[in-house]
């Protein structure tokens, strides 16, 4: 790879600026980056407009255009895990999200909860839920996950993420708090479709007992709905 | 477990960026060569866009397999380090009887390998 194409691929990656590496992989590896709105060299029309498809599904992989065959590698910004709540369960579910490669971004408004000495490393917003939330702007590449059981704050970030695209919506809470959260968002107008994109109470279940655990079953859960895995066959 | 337990994200976070290891490695003036999972048939254990970063003395980072091809891969990395042109690899199924390079799990891949130019 060309030292321009490498700069300009790992500036955009910075930038969270989606971009395509297109190479053709039948020679000695011609090498373009499709962006959104422009491209930085030339490349058959058919080969960019199926980069750009491809960047907006993020479906890295071989395409044979032409009879020649290109590798279209798409780079999106990392998916997203917002997290609210800077509880016990957060400082596991935090870091091993990190390690899954997601972004993640707590937020709680209650300073003693979001510090970082709870969290070193990573990004904290102490603002109240609904604002954050509306500044985070949850896209379809985001997950929504609510652990504070403190129906202030997770209320108003699952009403933004009802009304966003987020891929994942969990809430922490026994059936009997998830039944009343039900209710609440109901009254607000939220009909049974929307409420069933939440998972509630958040997690496989796997008997997780202990907040690592229980991080565990919420991630297990989200890669599963990530990955649109079919439902677990779990023993009887 | 304790109580306490602050797990500091970032410690991981780093780990999986390969092309960032890739450029940090250029920049301290080391040759790079730079491996790519570009297409897969049948169960392969790393998905396309996967990668593996190697320098001249044989360091590496990230995979394109679960290890069955990447003393193959390390190969034709030193070659593109030493000026080969970059090319495609195509890895099948492992013959146990030939000795052959291959993926035990029963999968294909191809992999891209080239120069990293700094």
């Amino acid at each position: 790879m060309k030292a321009d194409t490498f700069g300009a691929l790992q500036t955009a990656r910075r930038s969270k600026t989606p971009v395509a590496l297109v190479i053709g992989i039948d020679g000695d590896g011609s090498e373009a980056l499709v962006y959104a709105d422009r491209v930085d060299s030339s490349l058959p029309e058919a080969v960019i407009a199926e980069a750009r498809t491809r960047l907006r599904d993020d479906k890295t992989g071989v395409m044979e255009i032409g009879g020649t065959h290109w590798f279209i590698d798409c780079h999106n910004a990392p998916l997203r895990v917002i997290v609210v709540g800077a509880v016990h369960i957060t400082q596991t579910l935090a870091p091993m999200a990190a390690i899954a490669g997601y972004e993640v971004i707590v937020v709680d408004p209650r300073a003693s909860f979001a510090t970082p000495e709870r969290f070193p490393n990573v990004h904290l917003l102490d603002e109240w839920p609904d604002d954050a939330m509306v500044e985070l702007a949850p896209d379809a590449r985001t997950a929504v996950i609510t652990l504070t059981h403190d129906p202030k704050l997770d209320d108003p970030a699952l009403e933004v993420a009802l009304n966003s695209e987020a891929f994942y919506i969990a809430c922490l809470g026994s059936r009997r708090t998830h039944a009343r959260r039900l209710d609440r968002l109901r009254a607000l107008g939220f009909d049974e479709a929307t409420l069933n994109r939440i998972h509630g109470p958040a997690g496989l279940p796997i008997g997780a007992v202990s907040p690592a655990e229980i991080a565990i079953a919420i991630m297990a859960e989200l890669t599963s709905v990530l990955h649109e895995a079919g439902p677990l066959a779990v023993a009887a | 477990m304790t109580d306490n337990m602050s797990i500091d994200a970032s410690a991981f976070a780093s780990r999986d960026d390969v092309l960032g290891t890739a450029e940090a490695w250029l920049q301290e003036g080391r040759k790079v060569a730079l491996a790519t999972v570009v297409k897969t048939w049948g169960s392969s254990p790393r998905p396309v866009g996967s990668r593996l970063v190697v320098d001249a003395d044989g360091a590496m980072v990230g995979s394109v397999s679960g290890g069955c091809i990447e003393g193959a891969v390390i190969k034709e990395a030193f070659e593109v380090m030493d000026g080969a042109a970059a090319h495609l690899l195509d890895f099948g199924v492992s013959d146990e009887q030939a000795w052959d390079v291959g993926l035990a799990c029963g999968g294909q891949v191809q992999v891209w390998v080239e120069r990293l130019e700094g």
